[in-house]
């Protein structure tokens, strides 16, 4: 049960719908879409062994190290496109706008970029599945290359419709969805808002996204302003999330090699 | 298996039946199994042997296992005795296609980076390709830098070769892709070729190429061999309707024609068969030069004869100038006949012939 106000927080949005199964591993939930088989207990074992990181502690990866206010500024990140396509939800996170060109407001960036990495390292300590969109055919391969690199998963690619939602007719029975997804740039080759944003929201599952001055952060549960169009802002953008998810990952590995070491003298559960 | 087992120590119809469906890697072991078949066909014999030595058991296949045939007959009796109604079976990997396994591990996490987007290997192959392009094109700017870019650098050589159709594709990635997904696929693999140093990537560029057959017009001659004692002689193959043959001709200057091992004219007592042998001989004006040795085998004695007529002329081809190999060919000496007997269709008495048309 205190397993369960950990989650809270960081996975709150996990109501298990009636028609999937429900399935709890010691607090940790599992939305699955398949009705008749469930993932194989050793997840189970995964968060038995190691003590999960309090999410009360912020910042426990110290992953604030990361970045600074001038590698935004220095990476563009603040630049929004012109008035004319300014989304009127996006007015909040802007803080000023010269010769009409919008520039979002770096502090607000700095404080959402940070909330988003550490829920990237939080999910990726967990052992949970992020996936990496983005319908930008420019930055389709580094996208894919960061994915690639950290060890998670990526979709630059044209967003077939039930993917997410129809997914164990798409994949096969006891398929396992993704646990985060992390849109690099929310919206599609048409300048729509990416249906996965909908398709994540239906499927209870966490999205962070990297919100323009013209997209809609509304749907979005983590959103981080900032500009999606300039390669140099999308390399900082996809090393901070590699470098996170590393950290994140290395930290478990250290922690579950101690658990391993300290195993024979305590007893275990 | 484990099921199967303990389903076996009861005798009973379940049992049976599944005995049935098993039946197929039971009774052909001489078939290329797979090396699950194979263990599992094993272990089954096994325990069938044991359960089957039970001195009650009604269902003794212990001397049915041994005699395939005779089972065959037994397990599938049919009112049809045509030979060609017989029941055959398949081969275990015609009758389950190839599959993918199992994309995901026991955690549930998936092994391709790419699985979320549906078609993972596709899309694996383009950003691979990306990959090479960009290569290419670093290469190209790090020379361009030095100042050692070349204008005629090494090409590929692509020769007579095409690139994989969209079927072959589908068959290497084991998986669907649309029309569209194809020429994509294709533009990308033109635009990397377009590169002056796409000799980088020759390798993986010749991995979806197909060389074009060299399909020749030219009749292929067989080749003219010398016996022990010095004489030329030359083989060939000819069929006709359902007979296959094979004719020596031998430089012998006897004129001897012997089939199947007895004398052309007791073989063939018509005329006409007689003539279809010599035709060939007669038309490239060599009648009492050669000495034929054939063997015909399979259809009647027409076809038989038209077989043989195909042989004598392929291996003429050894002996004689092109002109006159040229001039057989026109003479169509050279062509198989492909007429074939065409099947009777339902609803009618013959392959044409249809029923008696009555008015009333």
């Amino acid at each position: 049960m205190a397993a369960r106000a950990f989650t809270k927080g960081l996975l709150g949005f996990r109501h298990v719908g009636a028609a999937k199964v429900k399935f709890s591993i010691n607090g940790q939930h599992f939305a699955t879409a398949s009705s008749i088989k469930s993932p194989e207990i050793q997840i189970q074992s995964f968060t038995e062994k190691v003590p999960n990181p309090p999410l009360e502690k912020h910042d426990h990866f110290r992953l604030s190290e990361l970045f600074t206010l001038k590698d935004l500024f220095d990476a563009r990140v603040h630049l929004g496109h012109k008035k004319g396509c300014r989304h009127r939800l996006m007015e909040p996170y802007l803080y000023n706008s010269s010769l009409d060109y919008d520039i979002l407001d770096l502090d607000k960036t700095e404080e959402h970029l940070r909330l988003a990495l550490n829920v990237t390292a939080q999910t990726a300590y967990r052992g949970g599945i992020i996936l990496f969109v983005s319908r930008r055919r420019q930055f389709c391969h580094l996208v894919e290359t960061t994915a690639k690199e950290c060890g998670e998963y990526a979709h630059t690619r044209y967003w077939q419709g039930g993917l997410l939602t129809n997914a164990h007719i798409q994949y096969g029975q006891g398929v396992r969805l993704p646990d985060l997804i992390i849109f690099l740039s929310t919206l599609n080759n048409v300048f729509q808002q990416h249906v996965a944003i909908r398709d994540a929201a239906k499927m209870n599952i966490p999205t962070i996204g990297v919100v323009d001055s013209n997209c809609n952060p509304s749907s979005i549960t983590y959103p981080v302003p900032g500009n999606d169009d300039t390669p140099v802002a999308m390399e900082l953008y996809c090393r901070l999330f590699k470098m996170s998810i590393n950290r994140a990952k290395d930290k478990r590995r250290q922690m579950e090699l101690l658990q391993g070491l300290s195993e024979p003298s305590s007893s275990s559960s | 298996w484990c099921s199967l087992i303990q389903s076996l120590s009861k005798p009973s119809c379940n049992s049976v039946m599944m005995l049935f469906s098993h039946f197929q890697l039971l009774i052909f072991p001489e078939l290329e199994m797979n090396k699950i078949f194979e263990s599992v066909c094993f272990f089954f014999f096994l325990v069938s042997i044991n359960f089957f030595n039970h001195p009650l058991s009604f269902w003794s296949l212990y001397t049915i296992i041994h005699d395939r045939f005779r089972s065959i007959a037994y397990l599938f009796p049919s009112g049809l005795f045509e030979k060609k109604a017989r029941p055959f079976m398949k081969h275990p990997d015609e009758v389950f296609p190839k599959q993918r396994a199992v994309q995901w591990g026991p955690d549930g996490r998936p092994f391709h980076f790419l699985f979320y987007t549906g078609k993972q290997s596709y899309y694996s192959l383009m950003h691979e390709l990306y990959a090479k392009v960009l290569n290419i094109e670093k290469h190209q700017d790090r020379l361009r830098a030095k100042g050692l870019f070349s204008a005629e650098p090494k090409q590929i050589s692509l020769g007579t070769s095409r690139w994989l159709t969209k079927e072959e594709l589908e068959a290497t990635l084991v998986e669907t892709i649309s029309s569209h997904d194809y020429d994509r696929f294709i533009q990308l693999m033109e635009r990397m070729l377009s590169m002056p140093y796409s000799s980088l990537e020759e390798e993986f560029i010749l991995r979806y190429r197909q060389q074009l057959e060299a399909q020749s017009m030219h009749q292929i001659v067989p080749p003219l061999q010398k016996d022990e004692k010095g004489v030329d002689f030359s083989t060939a193959e000819g069929k006709r309707k359902t007979s296959r043959s094979s004719v020596v001709v031998r430089d012998c200057g006897s004129g001897r024609i012997t089939i199947n091992g007895e004398d052309y004219l007791h073989y063939f007592p018509v005329l006409q068969d007689r003539e279809q042998l010599m035709f060939p001989l007669q038309f490239a004006g060599v009648l009492g030069r050669f000495d034929l040795e054939a063997t015909v085998s399979g259809g009647g004695r027409s076809s038989q004869a038209g077989a043989l007529r195909l042989a004598i002329s392929k291996a003429l081809l050894s002996f004689l100038s092109e002109t006159e190999g040229e001039a057989m060919r026109q003479a169509g000496l050279l062509t198989p006949d492909p007429r074939v007997r065409e099947r009777k269709k339902p609803g009618q008495e013959g392959a044409r012939r249809k029923f008696t048309w009555k008015k009333r």
